[in-house]
This record gives C-alpha cells, sequence and structure tokens, in this order.
C-alpha cells in the first residue's frame, strides 16, 4: 500500500512541485521586482542628493569650519550674522540683477525664434541644430571665450561699439555692464534651447485655431499674441521655473568671467559675485567655514523657491488677460 | 503639419542672423587656438584660422601647471562611467515606474519629479564633508558616484517606456515564464534603445561640462578634469591666450563631436520631453 501510494505520487509531484515554486517564485519576483528595480535610484540619490541638502541645514545651525574640531550650536547665529552681512546683500542684488538682465530678454528671444523656426523651411534641422550648438558647449571654455569678447582694450564687443562711434566699455570693473555681460554668455546659451521646447509645444497648436481667428479678420502678429502666446502658458511657466532654477544658482560663467588674483569675489569690488560664488568663498577656500557658507545655501534655496512662486504667480495674472479676450470672440 | 506659414526671405534672413550669433563664438575660439598670440591685439580682429595650431597644442601639453592630458583622460573616465551607469539605472527604474504595478508607485515617482525641481546642488557643503570622511576628496570617485543616478534620466525613461513598450508584450513574456529581470533585458531594453541613446549622449556632455562640484571637491591641481584645467589656464598668470583658447577648443571638440554625428537625435529627444513634461 504505502509502497503503492509512495510509487503513484512521484509522477505527478515532479510535475507539480516545480509548478509550485516557480509560482511562488514569480510571486515574489512580481512583489518584489519592482522594488529592487527602482532601489538603486533612491539609495544613491538619497546618500550623495537628499542627505546633503538635509544636512546643510543642521550644519548651518553650528559654528563648523575645517580646523576646529567641535562644532558648537549657535542657532540662528548663522543667519542673523547673514542677513547683517553688507557682502551678503550685494551678491543677492548681483544675482537678481543679472537673472532679470539674463532672463528676460532670453525667453522673449526664445519665442521669436521659435516662431520663426515655426514655419515650412528648408534644411529644418540645419537651423535648429544651428541654434542649439551653443548649449552643447563646455560653459567654462565659453566664458573664457566671452572673457576675452568683452575685454577693455582689444575686446570685441568694444571694438564695434567704437564702429557705431559708443565710448568702450570696461565690462570687467563696472558692476551693471559685468552683469550685462554674463547675462549675454547666459543668454547665448540657453534661448536656442527655450526655443526648441517652445517650438514644440508650438507645434502641439491645433491648425483650425488660427483659421478661425483668421476668417476672424486677426492679423499674423494678432495670430501670434491672441492664440500662440495664451496657448504657450504652460511651456513659458516651466521654461521659466528652470530659468529660475538655473539663474539663480549662476556659478560658472561669473567665475570663469573673473580671472586675477581672487576670482571668487567676482571682481576687485565683488563687482559680479553671485550668492553661489559667495557660498563658496566663505564654504571654501579660503574661509573654510561650513557653517556661514551653509546658511547661505539654505537662503539661496529659499529664494529660488520665493522667486520661482513669485514668477509662476505673475504668468497666471498676465494670461489672465487672456479671458475677456475669449469672451470677444464668443 | 501645424507649420502655417511660409518662410520669406526675411525669415531666413533673421535665422541667419541668429545662427551666425549662436556659431560665430564657438568659430572664433578656433580661429584664436590656430594662430599666435600677436591675433589678440589685431583690430579688427581676425576672423580666419592660422597655422600656428600645432605650436600651440604642443604648449599647452607642455604647460605643467595645465595638466591639461590628465585633465583630458580624467574627464572621459568620468563622462563615460557616469553615462554607462544613469542609462542602466535609469532604464531600470524607468521599466518599473511604467509597466510594473507596485505599492507607493505614484508617490515614489512625485518624489523622482521633485529631485528634478529642487537646486541639490546647494547640498555642496555636506556633500564635501562626506567626501572627506569617505577620503575621496581629490579623487575621482568623488565626481562620479554621487551623479551615477538622476531624476531626469529615471523620468525621461518612463515616458519613454510608457508609450514605447506594450503590455500583451510583457504580459506574453511572462506566459512564457519569464522573470521580470529577463523581461527587462529581452523586451525592455532592446525597445528603449532610442530613448536611451539620447539620454546617453545627454549626460555625456553635462558630465564632461560639470564645473561647480569638480571645482569644490578636486583640489589637487595634478588630478583635474578638463574643466578644471581650463580655469588654471585661464587663472595663470601669464595671458597666453592662444594657448588659453587651444585648451577650450580642445575641451569643446568631443561635444561638437557628439553633436554633429547626433544632433538630429538630440534634439528629438529635447522636443519631446517638452511637449510630455
Amino acid at each position: 500500500m504505502t509502497v503503492q501510494l509512495d510509487a503513484r505520487p512521484p509522477v505527478a509531484p515532479t510535475a507539480g512541485q516545480p509548478r509550485r515554486s516557480s509560482g511562488r517564485l514569480s510571486r515574489l519576483d512580481t512583489r518584489f521586482s519592482p522594488y529592487l528595480f527602482i532601489a538603486p535610484f533612491f539609495l544613491i540619490f538619497g546618500v550623495f542628493g537628499a542627505y546633503p541638502l538635509a544636512y546643510t541645514f543642521w550644519v548651518s545651525l553650528h559654528d563648523w569650519d575645517l580646523l576646529g574640531t567641535d562644532h558648537p550650536f549657535v542657532g540662528a547665529e548663522n543667519y542673523t550674522r547673514l542677513l547683517a552681512d553688507a557682502d551678503f546683500w550685494h551678491a543677492l542684488v548681483n544675482t537678481m540683477g543679472i537673472f532679470v538682465i539674463s532672463t528676460v530678454p532670453q525667453l522673449l528671444a526664445a519665442l521669436w525664434l521659435a516662431n520663426l523656426l515655426n514655419r515650412g523651411l528648408r534644411a529644418r534641422t540645419g537651423w535648429r541644430m544651428a541654434v542649439l550648438v551653443p548649449n552643447v558647449t563646455s560653459t567654462a571654455a565659453v566664458a573664457i571665450v566671452f572673457g576675452v569678447l568683452f575685454g577693455r582694450e582689444f575686446g570685441m564687443i568694444n571694438w564695434l561699439l567704437d564702429l557705431v562711434g559708443m565710448d568702450a566699455i570696461d565690462w570687467k570693473s563696472n558692476r551693471i555692464a559685468s552683469w550685462v555681460a554674463i547675462s549675454a554668455m547666459v543668454d547665448w546659451r540657453w534661448t536656442g534651447y527655450n526655443a526648441l521646447i517652445l517650438l514644440a509645444a508650438m507645434q502641439a497648436i491645433p491648425r483650425d485655431l488660427y483659421e478661425a481667428a483668421a476668417i476672424d479678420g486677426a492679423s499674423r502678429a494678432r495670430q501670434f499674441w491672441s492664440v500662440t502666446v495664451p496657448l504657450l502658458k504652460p511651456t513659458i511657466i516651466f521654461c521659466t521655473i528652470i530659468a529660475t532654477i538655473g539663474g539663480l544658482q549662476l556659478f560658472t560663467e561669473p567665475r570663469m568671467f573673473n580671472s586675477g588674483t581672487n576670482p571668487i569675489r567676482g571682481g576687485p569690488l565683488r563687482e559680479s559675485q553671485t550668492l553661489t560664488m559667495y557660498m563658496f568663498e566663505n564654504a571654501f577656500a579660503p574661509h573654510y567655514n561650513f557653517g556661514y557658507g551653509s546658511a547661505v545655501a539654505w537662503l539661496l534655496f529659499a529664494l529660488i523657491a520665493i522667486v520661482a512662486a513669485v514668477n509662476v504667480l505673475i504668468l497666471r495674472r498676465l494670461g489672465g488677460g487672456a479671458g475677456p479676450r475669449k469672451g470677444a470672440t464668443r | 503639419m501645424s507649420r502655417l506659414w511660409r518662410a520669406s526671405p526675411l525669415t531666413y534672413l533673421a535665422l541667419i542672423f541668429a545662427a551666425v550669433l549662436s556659431i560665430f563664438p564657438i568659430w572664433w575660439m578656433f580661429v584664436i587656438a590656430s594662430r599666435s598670440n600677436d591675433a589678440m591685439g589685431q583690430l579688427p580682429p581676425p576672423v580666419t584660422p592660422g597655422g600656428n595650431l600645432g605650436a600651440n597644442i604642443a604648449r599647452l601639453f607642455d604647460n605643467t601647471d595645465a595638466y591639461f592630458l590628465t585633465g583630458l583622460i580624467n574627464s572621459t573616465i568620468v563622462a563615460t562611467t557616469v553615462t554607462v551607469s544613469v542609462v542602466f539605472f535609469s532604464s531600470l527604474a524607468g521599466f518599473a515606474f511604467a509597466k510594473l504595478r507596485f505599492r507607493g508607485r505614484n508617490a515614489l515617482l512625485l518624489v523622482i519629479i521633485a529631485t528634478m525641481m529642487v537646486p541639490t546642488q546647494l547640498g555642496v557643503i555636506p556633500l564635501y564633508l562626506l567626501m572627506t570622511k569617505l577620503q575621496w576628496n581629490d579623487r575621482l570617485p568623488a565626481v562620479i558616484v554621487p551623479v551615477l543616478v538622476t531624476g531626469f534620466g529615471v523620468f525621461m525613461m518612463r515616458q519613454y517606456a510608457g508609450q514605447a513598450i506594450s503590455d500583451e508584450l510583457i504580459e506574453a513574456a511572462r506566459m512564457d515564464g519569464c522573470g521580470t529581470p529577463r523581461i527587462w533585458w529581452h523586451v525592455v531594453l532592446p525597445a528603449l534603445r532610442p530613448a536611451a541613446a539620447v539620454l546617453g549622449l545627454l549626460t555625456f556632455m553635462t558630465t564632461w561640462n560639470d564645473f561647480l562640484w569638480p571645482y569644490a571637491v578636486l583640489n589637487d591641481p595634478a588630478n583635474p578634469t578638463v574643466q578644471l584645467s581650463l580655469r588654471a589656464l585661464s587663472d595663470g598668470y601669464y595671458q597666453d591666450m592662444s594657448q588659453v583658447f587651444t585648451g577650450t577648443a580642445i575641451a569643446t571638440l568631443p561635444l561638437l563631436l557628439v553633436f554633429v554625428l547626433f544632433g538630429r537625435q538630440i534634439i528629438g529627444g529635447i522636443m519631446e520631453g517638452a511637449v510630455k513634461a
């Protein structure tokens, strides 16, 4: 009996057992594989991205420098000192100045360029590559080149100004002029990139909207401002947020624009020192004051959040002007 | 399709103007790189290449302050490693977010999107302290490991995987007894190849270009990335500009090469990403 009973099952279990275990395996697989697949990102990002960002705040509450062995807790002292620090406010004004001078023309030019590219062009890809090529160049390299183009004695820009009868400008020692030169670098790199993003959004606008507008007698300029621009609003907001995040953290361009003895200060009188440069000056060479530098980092972070939010609000408000117009077409 | 308007001669004129503005600084960089230092003082400035490129390159590689060759080799190592890693991990995670069901998927995806919006480079100070603890200061792991994954990469692959891979295909592979890793290898990875290529190109260029973090953590002048070599060149007390420009031209060349070869794909990637984002 037992032999018989034992003799019968061997066929079935050998077929059934692997199936059962593979069933369990596959249940384990479907349950845990997703986590396995996303784990590398969260592990690496957690350690080298999220943790440092949060820890910056902790460091900013301490008197923490390279040489000291203990880091006494000082509460908000770094922040109160910072808010009374004229160099901090100076760098803040520089950063905002460069940001405004660069971003507004950049987005307008990108809109104009996208509108040009959104036509039946010969050699379409060629034109797109031509406007995008600044974006793929090395930032440090281009900053050096622009530093020479904006040179005082033999710079090409001053030479061109001279040709049209204008006085030479000292682009490095004049504060506003240095902002303009740095903005030119930023715009040179990012206008084409933004133009392509706006172009992609323009191509998604249904054609019959323009036909309807044309029947209503809208000119091409009118169509652009009343149809294209309002429909591009989400994309314009996207571009503005990206420009805000990048623009307020500006570092490589102003750092490389300045050379000489103490370039991290952005010139002898800190003409073009941005907040990120100021953070570096304090946190790394020459001061190595990690606590103070971290406080700069957090205030910069707050500034980015505030400016991004304000930009979104302003753009929403501007778009609100489309409301009555929509009513009018009815 | 929605290119409604014909391009007028005026359109082309405006585009030529924009293209000249775009290309001129790059062109001029190569002009100065191929001339002697006299070119810097000439007005009107020269706009055609000269015959001094070889001599400038020789001077550049002989310069004992810039460590330019080391910089080139280091940047190649760093950019290649980071590119392979970002593409690999992004295609894993992107596939999981697009096609697999698991608890917390949407919340975790939101975290990924948030990482794209948060300026993580503001964490450089603790990152620097961390590197000191790991004793990675002045060494290449310091600039490789923190960027082995990017939220942008995961998001991009997730968007592409969502439309490029059909659920039926995955289901069929499961019926044939494929586990998820094998499905990823045999079904997903081949389908993701176009997006992986674009992500790889963008990652390579970004990493090659990276300046801020290497500047903070690689303080040994003898072990720079190529961008740091440029800084050493431009901060130098001598003003041998044709040598400096030769450096900038060589540092830019790999990027231009990638762009000339794959510009169409890069443009496609940027524009598609824009519509979906």
